[in-house]
């Protein structure tokens, strides 16, 4: 049982089960799936296929975050990779053909990977605070996605593109098997390989990473690069969604959804420690308390000061700080100028 | 001619500004007035404010992302006190000032005592702040309380047929207060002590809980100030307001020359940051062909040079030194 509570996924399944209890005895309705036209319906589907692109912008963010690093560009590159995709299929001829289709996520991808790349640079070469790098991006990236639009919002009729955000294989949303996908690759290069162990190395100090023989700064660009192609391809996913490309709005607050998933996840901002299963759970928790908000009729917008509570209960649990305070003042139950002069002490 | 290394960044903003300025004048009539500056000053008096607050935590290490929301927040609480409820402004501007500063100061509270990173706390309280917009209303709520529209519509004319605004004096008058705290007073020593080291700050026995709450509280005060100024310059409280302010208020600060590691910069820079920014709008606008989003694109490209110019500047120090 203890081991059970100690683990470091108790957390966040469980303010995930309670959030999905209270929908059951809230709304019955709520864990009914129906199958129609061989797809599934349901409030649990549209969970999971709405919340696919911010569980793959998450899983990307997760790796930079275990690198002490953060990436406020990716709601950006979500914008601009859409917009180029829906770009290109908007100019051709048949906007069905398969080729179109997939030349136009092809450019896509590479475009996000290339953003990614920049990123990746400027931390690990140019030696720049990841938070300042890649709020260069953040920045310039929606007047790049504004400009591939031309500030219009880019709408294509092509059902082939729409399949993978809106489409199902084996009766499941495809954005699932995208999500699958990229998980699939996360775990096995970070867990099967001796790269996870890297990217803790440098999250931890890269400087005695460096002088122990890693390439701190090929796992940094490295890092940057993957979380920018997990962000092109929700871009997609969410461009596909809506058969439309908005350089303006899509995308958007992506970044903070994305850090709070990694947080709530249990991954430390501090770097050096990752759990890529507790951030897609973290995420999930996100667009679960969306749904339910929805549900239960209150206005969506204040979502925000939910969210705000949950960042700050869950980093005033990470603090180390505050949880010594915590125990300190359950144990001894000192006043207040006491635990003062004893502090002192202590440290 | 050799100018001293610590006002190298300050330098550059300058003469980018003027280099804009007098590129602008060649190129398009009418830009060379005294009106276009003076505009400047007009449209982005509430940029400018909170640019100040930022100032000083950026100086102290830290970052501040609330500031927008807090623009925000304060126009909806002064649009719903004043229209709904039919409160005096002499009641209602302290009070948003007082909720900014008080927001600000619980931050910074957070932040020191529980020494989470600035960052994540303020993204906590630009949610925050962002969603209390909401719950106050989901629309916006237009102002035509009288002392609003005198604040927004009196233009104080200036000697030469031009004029400005309140706001301008306002935001004058907080840029020339910061320049003194920050090189006249112990607090603003202390923040740049803070800045440079907190270890070496917290040895020497300077009050490092209380300046780097204080920082925060400024910048919530600053945000709060410039929502009382958006207000007039907007006449309506809405929960989008000034949204990505918070970044664009970074970029000026970083343009004007402030290192993000803290303890290098000043309020002049700050001010000329805002300027620039106002500047490469204004030249957009006078081009008419280019569109709004090459603003985005200009400004991200200048943050860019700015800090690669940074980086260069402090390890060309670091070499002298050693």
């Amino acid at each position: 049982m203890r081991q059970l509570y100690k683990h470091h996924l108790f957390w966040p399944v469980a303010i995930l089960f309670s959030l999905l209890l209270f929908n059951f005895i809230y709304s019955p309705d709520f864990f009914s799936i129906v199958v129609r036209d061989g797809k599934l319906y349901g409030s649990l589907i549209d969970i999971l296929n709405f919340g696919a692109p911010l569980m793959l912008v998450s899983i990307g963010m997760t790796l930079v975050i275990a690198t002490k690093g953060i990436d406020l560009s990716v709601g950006s590159i979500v914008a601009i990779a859409g917009a180029l995709s829906c770009l290109i299929i908007s100019r051709g001829n048949d906007q069905n053909t398969l080729s179109l289709v997939l030349s136009a996520m092809g450019m896509a991808l590479l475009l996000s990977l290339f953003l990614g790349l920049w990123n990746g640079l400027l931390v690990a070469k140019a030696g720049i605070q990841p938070i300042i790098a890649t709020l260069i991006l953040m920045v310039a990236g929606r007047g790049i996605a504004q400009l591939i639009t031309s500030g219009q919002i880019i709408t294509v009729n092509s059902p082939k593109y729409a399949f993978i955000g809106t489409g199902a294989l084996a009766a499941l949303p495809v954005s699932v098997f995208v999500v699958a996908l990229m998980l699939a690759i996360a775990l096995l290069l970070t867990r099967k390989s001796a790269m996870g162990l890297f990217i803790e190395a440098v999250g931890c100090n890269p400087e005695a990473s460096r002088l122990s023989g890693i390439r701190s700064v090929m796992v940094l660009m490295l890092v940057y690069v993957f979380c920018g192609l997990c962000a092109g391809i929700a871009g997609l996913l969410v461009s596909s969604n809506v058969s439309s490309a908005d350089g303006n709005n899509a995308g958007l607050w992506y970044e903070l959804d994305a850090i709070l998933a990694v947080v709530i996840g249990g991954t430390s901002l501090n770097g050096g420690r990752f759990y890529l299963i507790g951030t897609i759970i973290g995420a999930l928790i996100i667009q679960t308390l969306t749904t339910t908000i929805y549900m239960i009729g209150i206005p969506p917008e204040i979502t925000l000061v939910v969210k705000a509570c949950v960042v700050l209960i869950v980093c005033l649990i990470q603090s180390e700080t505050f949880r010594k305070t915590l125990v300190h003042r359950w144990n001894t139950r000192h006043y207040t100028a006491e635990r003062e002069a004893t502090s002192h002490v202590n440290q | 001619m050799s100018i001293n290394r610590k006002y190298v960044p300050i330098v550059v903003t300058t003469s980018l500004f003027l280099l804009m300025f007098i590129a602008g004048s060649f190129r398009y009539n009418g830009f060379f007035s005294p009106q276009v500056l003076l505009n400047l000053l007009i449209d982005n008096a509430f940029l400018l404010i909170v640019a100040v607050g930022m100032s000083f935590v950026i100086i102290s290490g830290g970052i501040d992302l609330s500031v927008g929301a807090v623009i925000a927040l304060t126009t909806m609480i002064s649009a719903s006190l004043v229209q709904q409820l039919n409160w005096s402004p002499i009641i209602v501007i302290p009070l948003v000032l007082l909720i900014g500063a008080l927001l600000g100061c619980g931050m910074g509270a957070i932040i020191h005592y529980f020494k989470i990173q600035p960052f994540i706390v303020t993204l906590a309280g630009m949610f925050l702040a962002r969603g209390l917009c909401y719950v106050i209303s989901i629309q916006t709520i237009t102002i035509d309380n009288p002392f609003y529209t005198a604040m927004a519509q009196t233009k104080i004319r200036l000697p030469g047929g031009s004029f400005i605004s309140i706001s301008v004096i306002i935001a004058l008058v907080v840029v020339a207060a910061a320049i003194y705290i920050a090189h006249y007073t112990s607090f603003g020593r202390n923040v740049y002590a803070i800045g440079g080291s907190e270890q070496s700050a917290l040895l020497m026995g300077l009050p490092v809980a209380k300046t780097k709450i204080l920082v925060y509280t400024l910048s919530g005060l600053c945000s709060a100030l410039a929502g009382v100024v958006f207000t007039f310059y907007m006449l309506s409280g809405y929960g989008l307001h000034a949204v990505g302010m918070e970044l664009d208020t970074i970029a000026a600060v970083v343009i004007g020359g402030t290192l993000l590691t803290g303890g290098v910069g000043y309020i002049v820079g700050t001010f000329f940051g805002v300027m620039i920014q106002g500047i490469i709008q204004t030249i957009i606008s006078f081009e008419g062909t280019l569109s709004s989003w090459w603003t985005k694109i200009v400004i991200g490209l200048l943050l860019c040079l700015f800090i690669l110019l940074q980086k260069v500047l402090s390890a060309r120090q670091a070499i002298f030194k050693s």
